[in-house]
């Protein structure tokens, strides 16, 4: 590395280039020493796969020791659920209920992810003009909250009444219960720029937009990020939630997991369960997985750079 | 090349870059931060206040470029050839060290091109070749500040505001750089405006030193630094380097005026 030979003076160089990093969490500070290939495992994956195998092991002593044998179907052990609801290696056959559920949870994730991005539209749309305006900041904002207190149930037969029990209405869902935290993070972002940046624009003499798009959206990014992740469970809590009440069309994976719970189908419950956190996490990921592209060369919060 | 301020700027009477006139500056809260304040820096001359906290020398150098408006009395100023090296670097962390230079010139709308070209010069002026393309984070205080000094650079300044640019460095760093501002003022011949609270970099930098009054800021002394350019750090430790701080410590501390 020819960096800290040209350094001209106190340059220490905050830099990771001589080693190279691949799992940040665990190695944040002792970076320099590198972990063998499975200690770098055992410290990213283990602790996770400690604590679900201590999971699986609360779920046997539960079905076994607490449940009487009748009341078993409360909570089948793990390896019937797989049995049932997934595969099954004793007939070779997939659980009956897995394609309508996998294709429930898709149903929904497009609900989701549908909803989502109009609420990124709305929300990044009103967010702007409130940061550009006190007055319009004023005029929109307490709405704004009202549409985040509003208890989405209390909404569902006007939704119903208005847009039909199907589709639509699961979406609007979505929008509504995203729409706040992409405003506030926004907004929140957007007012959040140092002043002495600020000055440095007025000294150029630049323009509202010029502000806007080189100032004080780039340093709104982390807090735009922070908002998304935030509105993206959200976004699909409101899917699920939608599925219970639109029930027209196709159905999604919140109507299968009330069918399911509906005709003691545990099995096929509990594999609707892991599908829909499945979707939440795939939500969060990949917007995590967007967030680190964008902020790691500069962003405190996204690891190191390269 | 050397600027020997021995002979009086003033008997030659060239055009000066910067001048203040009578300003006093009130804030709406009611703060009187500056009272008829006038003076004036020429091309070559490089001037710096010292005064307590809170006297009002920021405020003087904002109302210089224009961040703030004077209450009264008047300001010229070329402003678009204003370069302005804050107290902290205010860098851009999304952007790259070049794309950080270049920044006032992009936003002044030059072209891709030529200020690419202008950044570049710069960089390599501040020391800072080969660390175009790395990030803020990845740069020491005393490279971030280089930085904030080339982005100035990049306006080819007929006025330079410093505003205590390196009071939040260590004193090494602070010394190289105080030399590499030196050496800039030599090359480029621009009117320096520098703002302190140590008084042995003001004596160090400057043609004149100005003492400025505790709030409401006004001018209570000027001294005039007789040293030839270039100086060098032995420069500190003589006799007549010792006796123009004492006094100019004297002034400020109420004893002179």
């Amino acid at each position: 590395m020819t960096l800290t030979e040209s350094a001209p003076d106190d340059t220490t160089i905050v830099s990771s280039s001589t080693s190279t990093i691949v799992d940040d969490t665990s190695t944040s500070d002792t970076s320099t020493r590198k972990g063998s290939g499975v200690g770098r495992f055992v410290g990213s994956l283990g602790p996770p796969a400690i604590t679900f195998a201590a999971i699986i092991g609360l779920w046997y002593a539960i079905t076994y020791l607490l449940l009487e044998e009748r009341r078993r179907f409360l909570l089948p052990p793990p390896h019937e659920v797989f049995d049932t609801g997934i595969y099954s290696f004793g007939s070779g056959e997939w659980g009956n209920n897995l394609g309508d559920s996998i294709q429930g949870t898709l149903l929904t994730g497009r609900a989701a992810l549908v909803g989502l991005i109009i609420a990124c539209i709305i929300g990044f749309t009103v967010a702007i003009m409130m940061s550009q305006s006190k007055y319009v900041e004023r005029a929109l904002y307490p709405y704004a909250v009202v549409i985040q207190v509003i208890p989405i149930l209390a909404l569902v037969p006007l939704i119903g009444f208005w847009w039909g029990f199907n589709f639509r209405s699961r979406v609007i869902a979505c929008v509504l219960i995203a729409l706040f935290p992409i405003i506030a993070n926004t907004l929140f972002g957007l007012k959040s720029t140092e002043q002495g940046h600020h000055d440095l624009f007025t000294l150029a003499g630049a323009s509202r937009w010029t502000r806007l798009t080189k100032l004080q959206l780039p340093a709104a990014l982390p807090a735009i990020f922070t908002g998304l992740r935030i509105a993206a469970g959200g976004s699909v809590i409101g899917a699920i939630v939608g599925d219970f009440f639109f029930r027209r069309g196709e159905p999604g994976i919140g109507r299968l997991l009330d069918n399911y719970a509906k005709d003691l189908q545990t099995a096929d419950l509990f594999v609707a369960v892991i599908l829909s956190s499945i979707l939440g996490i795939v939500f969060f990921v990949v917007i995590g997985f967007i967030a680190n592209r964008l902020l790691r060369s500069w962003h405190e919060s996204e690891g190191t750079a390269t | 090349m050397a600027i020997d301020v021995d002979t009086n700027e003033r008997t030659a009477a060239p055009a000066a870059a910067l001048s203040f006139d009578n300003i006093s500056m009130v804030f709406p809260d009611g703060t009187h931060a500056l009272e008829d304040v006038s003076f004036s820096c020429v091309p070559g001359t490089f001037t710096t206040v010292v005064g307590p906290s809170g006297c009002g020398k920021s405020t003087l150098l904002k109302i210089a470029s224009g961040l703030l408006e004077e209450s009264a009395g008047s300001v010229q100023v070329e402003r678009d050839r204003v370069g302005y090296v804050f107290q902290d670097a205010t860098l851009l962390p999304w952007r790259n060290v070049l794309r950080n230079v270049e920044l006032l010139a992009e936003l002044n709308g030059v072209s891709k091109a030529e200020r690419k070209e202008k950044a570049m010069t710069a960089i390599e002026t501040v020391g800072l070749a080969g660390f175009e393309g790395h990030h803020p984070k990845r740069l020491s205080g005393g490279m971030k500040m280089r930085v904030s000094l080339a982005r100035a650079l990049v306006r080819d300044p007929s006025v330079f505001l410093f505003d205590e640019p390196f009071g939040a460095l260590d004193e090494i760093t602070r010394e190289r750089l105080n030399d590499e501002v030196q050496q800039l003022f030599a090359d480029k011949a621009f009117a320096g405006l520098f703002i302190t609270h140590s008084i042995s970099e003001a004596v160090y930098m400057s043609t004149q030193v100005l003492v400025m009054s505790a709030r409401p800021g006004r001018i209570i002394d000027r001294f005039d630094i007789p040293f030839a350019y270039p100086r060098t750090p032995d420069l500190r430790f003589t006799p007549e380097f010792a006796k123009l701080s004492g006094d100019i410590s004297r002034s400020l501390r109420g004893g002179h005026s």
